[in-house]
């Protein structure tokens, strides 16, 4: 099969201090140029830092790539680069057909514009001619649902009516390679579980897509290959499930369990190592737990030495928009004093109906009392996630009510009532 | 300051890069590279994205006739005020000399290029800046929004033209056989406000201060267009100084077509046309080297 993509030692350049003065003023700018002048010190100082650093990769047509990487990585640089929305310092990257990226949904509608003259306008910026437009006019509307608005300015549409629009413009924008960034694309659950949605049928219809994502899941299930990027390289390219095992083994992302065979790379000191993290519920490992019974954090240590602090496990609790639910730690007298040295094997249960729906995620931590504040010996953030879900069967805090509850927490009360 | 490092640019290559029939493949191939360091303008590039600059065009016009109350009235409005305030100033009061004309019909047919002028340049000049979700999500030549900056007042200057023709009735003044001159005169202002936008718009990127300096730059230079006074009236060595700006140029010759003034001296007009070429050169050149920084700092 044809190649779709080829990046060749691929690299780009930031200057922090070019970052930095992005919204400089010209004053600023005199300013350090008059200090060079004065110094006689032509060069400028920029810490300079490698985005992408000889990026090489082939992607063929029809296949499924995924890049995996933690923040900074250079995952989004590298779309910038194949979008072309910036450039790359040296390297060459070649595409056959058309491009198209999820990060353009949208990109250009004018809310004082009708939704028909949107449509063109959009379709115009994503790269369609008007021919074409005309042509997909009807099957974008009717895609988008929006047939009785069409001469009604996007400004009054509800948000969830403008983002189909923008979608089905998208959608019918046929590319032969798709670049999907999930950090990026923006928009409620429903909204992107349509990019992902999307990016199967594309895949499934022959297309290259790109996919860059954070959610390891995903990427195992949808990829058939995956790179890893870690400070603008190349770590691994390969299968994805392999390279997704080892990213995660590495201590990168998160999934419902994660273990550190090497008791001397594990988390931790001299004192206590942290050697395994696991989410379980009715005495299995679960992804996805039901949040009408309780679930274990089960969460393995090592002591080392018998004669130091005590020390004790504990949780801390995050939930899906980054706001702490709770911490919680292990107060029985058993860690009062210092531990023998051993394995230990603790979980900590969550009560059934206490957290809301969504992914939440588990930071765990061996540590000590130290005052005001606890002194963590072994630790490990983002060490787990699992997602909360409610069958909807009525006997949940939902009820028979269809919607979110807002709020960290969803418990389940007692109410009385009585008629007077 | 030195940028070399940052002197790359891509360039597209396109085998066959027209669209081909629905359910044919299209054979599309795009190169990504960095750019040489003097990046030329990829005129066959432009042609095949001149359907956006059309669409980019019409999306200004659109949204201003939208969201103002009175729309099109505000391209009259704006140059016919000006005029009368002129006319009572500088006309009746400072008994300025209008190249033999009622000093009305003077000042209305140098205010016409000139609001042309003001405006296109005010629009290019932050094309890039007001149009970020474009800049930082989709590829397509950036030259476009300034050039759709300068091809939005072309509407008003249609407009405004109305009221020159009641004008030239009323006061029963005719034009020349140069007025089919004048769309070229108009044109040597278009240049020259592209050029200046190129430049202005390039460096609003970095500089955002550079729009506050914009209304000051237009108001100054208003004053040494001809404008006010007819450059006639400068001593002949200013006369020759100001032939650098190609407004002079401009203004003269579009009054020479159309209300049938004396002829710009060949030389003066020269210069003023070289000029513009020179600005629209260093515009274009200082816009197509920033323009790789363009997402990373806007």
């Amino acid at each position: 099969m044809a190649t779709a993509i080829t990046v060749e030692e691929l690299s780009k350049r930031y200057r922090i201090g070019e970052l930095q003065s992005a919204y400089g003023t010209l004053r600023d700018s005199l300013a350090a140029g008059a200090r060079r002048l004065v110094r006689r010190d032509h060069k400028p100082h920029y810490e300079e830092i490698w985005a992408l650093k000889d990026v090489s990769f082939d992607v063929r047509e029809g296949e499924v790539l995924g890049v995996i990487g933690r923040n900074g990585a250079g995952k989004s640089t590298l779309l910038k680069v194949l979008t072309r929305i910036t450039t790359p310092t040296e390297g060459r990257a070649t595409i056959r057909g058309r491009v198209s990226s999820l990060l353009e949904v949208g990109t250009g509608f004018h809310p004082e514009l009708t939704g028909r003259e949107n449509v063109f306008l959009n379709g115009s910026v994503l790269g369609m001619k008007r021919r074409e437009i005309v042509r997909k006019f009807d099957d974008i509307i009717e895609f988008a649902g929006t047939e009785k608005f069409v001469d009604t300015p996007v400004k009054r549409y509800s948000s969830g009516m403008s983002v189909r629009l923008a979608f089905a413009v998208a959608a019918h924008l046929e590319p032969e390679v798709m670049l999907v960034d999930e950090v990026l694309s923006v928009g409620d659950a429903e909204f992107q579980r349509r990019c992902l949605g999307r990016m199967e049928d594309l895949s499934q219809s022959g297309r290259t897509v790109l996919f860059v994502s954070h959610n390891m899941q995903a990427v195992s299930q949808l990829c058939d290959r995956t790179i890893w990027l870690e400070k603008g390289e190349i770590v691994r390219d390969g299968r994805s499930s392999e390279v997704v095992a080892s990213y995660l083994q590495a201590g990168h992302g998160t999934s419902s369990s994660r273990e550190w065979p090497d008791l001397v790379s594990a988390p931790g000191g001299d004192l206590v190592r942290l050697r395994s993290v696991r989410v379980v519920q009715d005495d299995a490992e679960a992804a996805a737990v039901d949040v009408r019974r309780p679930v274990g954090v089960e969460i393995g240590f090592t002591v080392l030495r018998g004669d130091g602090e005590a020390v004790f496990p504990k949780i801390k609790v995050v939930e899906q928009q980054g706001d702490v639910a709770f911490n919680a730690m292990d107060t029985s007298p058993r860690w009062h004093d210092p531990s023998a040295p051993g394995d230990y094997l603790s979980t900590a249960w969550i009560p059934p109906n206490l957290l809301n729906e969504g992914m939440t995620t588990v930071h765990v931590g061996i540590c000590s009392l130290g005052g005001a504040k606890l002194r963590p010996h072994a630790g490990c953030h983002d060490a787990v996630s699992f997602h909360v879900q409610d069958p909807g069967e009525g006997d949940s805090a939902r009820g028979l009510f269809a919607g979110q509850l807002k709020g960290v927490v969803r418990p389940t009360l007692d109410w009385t009532t009585e008629e007077r | 300051m030195t940028e070399t490092e940052f002197q790359v640019r891509d360039r597209v290559e396109r085998r066959d890069a027209e669209t081909l029939e629905a359910g044919k493949r299209v054979d599309r191939v795009t190169v990504i590279r960095p750019a040489p360091r003097w990046p030329h303008l990829d005129v066959q590039e432009l042609w095949h994205y001149r359907e956006l600059l059309g669409r980019l065009a019409w999306r200004d016009i659109a949204v201003r006739y939208k969201q103002t109350s009175i729309g099109v009235a505000w391209a009259i409005i704006q140059p016919l005020l000006t005029m009368v305030v002129f006319t009572l100033v500088f006309g009746y009061v400072g008994g300025f000399a209008s190249k033999g004309l009622q000093y009305q019909v003077f000042s209305y047919s140098a205010l016409l290029p000139w609001f042309y002028f003001a405006s296109s340049l005010a629009l290019s000049s932050g094309s890039l800046v007001s149009n970020r979700a474009l800049v930082t999500k989709v590829y397509f030549p950036r030259v476009l929004l300034p050039l759709a900056g300068v091809t939005v007042p072309v509407v008003d200057l249609l407009c405004a033209s109305v009221v020159l023709v009641g004008l030239m009735i009323w006061y029963s003044v005719a034009p020349s056989v140069a007025i089919v001159l004048a769309p070229l005169f108009l044109l040597l202002a278009l240049v020259t406000a592209l050029g200046v936008g190129l430049f202005f718009s390039a460096l609003t990127v970095r500089y955002r201060d550079v729009p506050y300096a914009i209304p000051f730059l237009l108001q100054s230079w208003m004053f040494v267009s001809g404008v006010v006074l007819p450059i006639g009236e400068f001593p002949e060595y200013a006369q020759w100084l100001l032939a650098l700006n190609p407004m002079t140029a401009v203004i003269d010759g579009f009054q020479w077509g159309v209300v049938g003034t004396e002829p710009p001296e060949l030389a003066k007009t020269l210069i003023g046309v070289a000029a513009a070429a020179t600005f629209f050169v260093v515009g274009l050149t200082y816009f197509r080297r920033s323009e790789p920084r363009f997402a990373d700092t806007i």
